[in-house]
């Protein structure tokens, strides 16, 4: 009766739900073969403009830019946001703990015309105070996505470990191990994969950030996200087209292939979970 | 704790090498409890709170064209006299002046639509996904995922080929003998940015509610007889209120300050809170004001985001 109506609305709902989400990158991607300089005007189907992109310096020095910033950035925020959801799970109460937690969990939804703001003062008085840091771009920018990013890393780490049966680290207990050994022989190993998870969510962040850089960067460095900011700024280009599929695509290959080994990893082990079982 | 302490005595024996190494292992095997605390919280005091405070002290500082070009709160007057000058003319500025409260209300105005929009949207999305398959159930969350891992500014851009006056969707509206519409650089297209860029912030908070969901219930309200819109008003609602909460949360709160979206999409038509901070500290080189907004938006953001923590604090607490 009423369930088949049901279902058929649920099914519409993300039907529609999908197509508002991927229409327009799709349509994106379909104008970057665009041979027109208009970019909503169709001219023909035509890659020029990924050779227009492949010459232009200055795309390449803020792809190198941005890829070096996001690579440092995200082991540095992986080793923090690591330590700090072990603190927040394993330690139990401890002096600041509200505040500790407060500043982890905060700069998930601080507006970024804040954080930007607020770091490139800090970045200021710093200099004008102790001198450093004396120029403004890849090291202001590292620093400040490290402290947004850890954020991210503390979430996803904590989650893992509330989530992580203790079995393993009270057996290791009994049989004598240190806590220093435990962490680092049994509960680290089994962070890794939310440790991988979320090296590759700070890298993300990093790579897609355009405010705070804008704030924190000095001239000269320019990032990917702020380079295509100010070319987009005054409308459509088709050159950016063609980088966006590039990089759209990089990113949702990158994320099928991290996802496709999870779950090939998650089957492997279930399976050797049941022969062990069977015995 | 003791037994720690005997199996530390017991195993020193194996800490050999030079008095450094030997001083580094003892650190590390005594007090790495305490390093694990202090380098985040460290990292944190400096790069997350005290720039707050400076953002403070500059919001009651004077603009001057000086570098920096604000008038220092805490002066030495020969002879070590303090002289603590405190400058409330930056709020009274904000308060005074019809486009800075006209922003507020206009940002306020349209992250609360767009929230609302975005549950629109968002909840019945999350519904159909808990009770698909197992396996289509993986495919969809992934769909919706996926496009957070993508650039944000890449997503807002595809909307402006979408949106602009020759775009498709004029071109649909000709084709079929309508007439065009203006949409880039109206309030319309800001609406249109910040529902889909945010939409995956509303449904996957939903979803990680409604999963844990007890749908028993709803088939024990159904063998009762209730209607399927009864049910949907006493049972499920009430029990994907967290749900509800945490997505239009951290929907709104972002949306608030947001400034890619209102510049890109809005044009200089549309005012938002985060557009105004930026200019005013970009173009208009005026620090104390742009202090002074920074603070007025974070008064209006720290209930919602207290609230958000709270909720956070819970839901670790309940796993």
């Amino acid at each position: 009766m009423n369930t088949g109506k049901r279902s058929k609305f649920l099914f519409s709902t993300i039907c529609f739900g999908m197509a508002f989400l991927y229409i327009p990158i799709f349509l994106l991607i379909v104008y970057s073969f665009n041979a027109s300089k208009i970019v909503p005007v169709w001219g023909g189907f035509s890659t020029r403009w990924y050779g227009v992109l492949f010459e232009s310096e200055e795309i390449w020095a803020s792809v190198a830019l941005s890829l070096k910033i996001a690579s440092v950035n995200a082991c540095f925020a992986t080793l923090l946001g690591t330590l700090a959801g072990l603190a927040l799970v394993r330690f139990g109460s401890f002096k600041g703990r509200t505040l500790f937690s407060g500043m982890i969990s905060a700069p998930l939804v601080m507006p970024e015309v804040i954080t930007g703001l607020s770091l490139l003062l800090l970045f200021i008085t710093l200099k004008e105070f102790i001198g450093w840091p004396d120029s403004r771009g890849f090291n202001t920018i590292t620093i400040a996505h490290i402290t947004f990013s850890m954020a991210y890393v503390a979430v996803i780490i904590q989650s893992r470990l509330a989530g992580m049966a203790q079995d393993l680290e009270e057996a290791a207990e009994d049989l004598g191990a240190r806590p220093f050994r435990i962490l680092t022989d049994i509960t680290l190993p089994l962070l890794a994969p939310g440790m991988v998870a979320g090296w590759l969510l700070a890298f993300t962040l990093s790579l897609d950030d355009l405010i705070i850089a804008s704030f924190v960067s000095g001239p000269g460095a320019v990032t990917l996200p702020m380079l295509i900011y100010s070319r987009v700024k005054l409308g459509l280009r088709p050159d950016i087209n063609a980088l966006a599929t590039i990089i759209i695509l990089a990113v949702a290959i990158g994320v099928l292939l991290a996802a496709w080994i999870m779950f090939r990893q998650q089957k492997q082990r279930e399976l050797e979970l049941k022969m062990s079982e069977e015995s | 704790m003791n037994t720690e302490a005997g199996l530390e005595a017991g195993s020193g024996a194996e800490v050999s090498g030079s008095m450094l190494a030997n001083w580094a292992n003892h650190v590390i095997h005594h007090h790495w409890r305490t390093l694990v605390l202090l380098v985040p919280f460290i990292w944190l005091l400096i790069f997350f709170l005290a720039p707050f405070f400076i953002v403070f002290k500059i919001a009651f500082a004077e603009a001057v064209i000086a570098s920096p070009p604000y008038t220092p709160m805490i002066e030495w007057v020969d002879e070590g006299i303090m002289h603590i000058r405190v400058v409330i003319d930056n709020f009274a500025y904000l308060w005074e002046d019809d486009l800075y409260v006209n922003t507020y209300l206009n940002s306020v105005k349209i992250s609360t639509i767009s929230t609302i929009l975005c549950l629109l949207i968002g909840y019945p999305m999350a519904y159909a996904i808990v009770r698909s398959s197992h396996t289509t159930k993986h495919i969809l969350l992934m769909l919706i995922i996926l496009p957070f891992w993508t650039s944000f500014l890449l997503r807002v851009y595809a909307w402006m080929g979408l949106l602009a006056d020759q775009g498709l969707i004029n071109d649909i509206l000709t084709w079929f003998g309508l007439e065009p519409v203006r949409m880039l650089y109206t309030q319309f297209a800001v609406y249109v940015g910040i529902v889909y860029t945010y939409l995956p912030f509303m449904i996957l908070p939903l979803y990680a509610n409604m999963e844990k969901l007890d749908w028993t219930l709803l088939e024990a309200a159904a063998d009762l007889g209730a209607r399927p819109a009864t049910t949907f008003v006493t049972v499920t609602l009430p029990a994907t209120i967290p749900g509800i909460v945490a997505g239009a949360l951290l929907v709104f709160i972002p949306a608030t300050g947001e400034y890619v979206i209102p510049d890109l999409l809005g044009g200089g038509n549309v005012l938002m809170i985060g557009r105004v901070l930026y200019n005013e500290f970009n173009a208009n080189i005026d620090w104390p004001v742009a202090s002074a907004v920074a603070i007025a938006l974070l008064l209006v953001l720290v209930l919602p985001m207290m609230l958000y923590q709270h909720m956070q604090g819970k839901e670790t607490e309940s796993r």
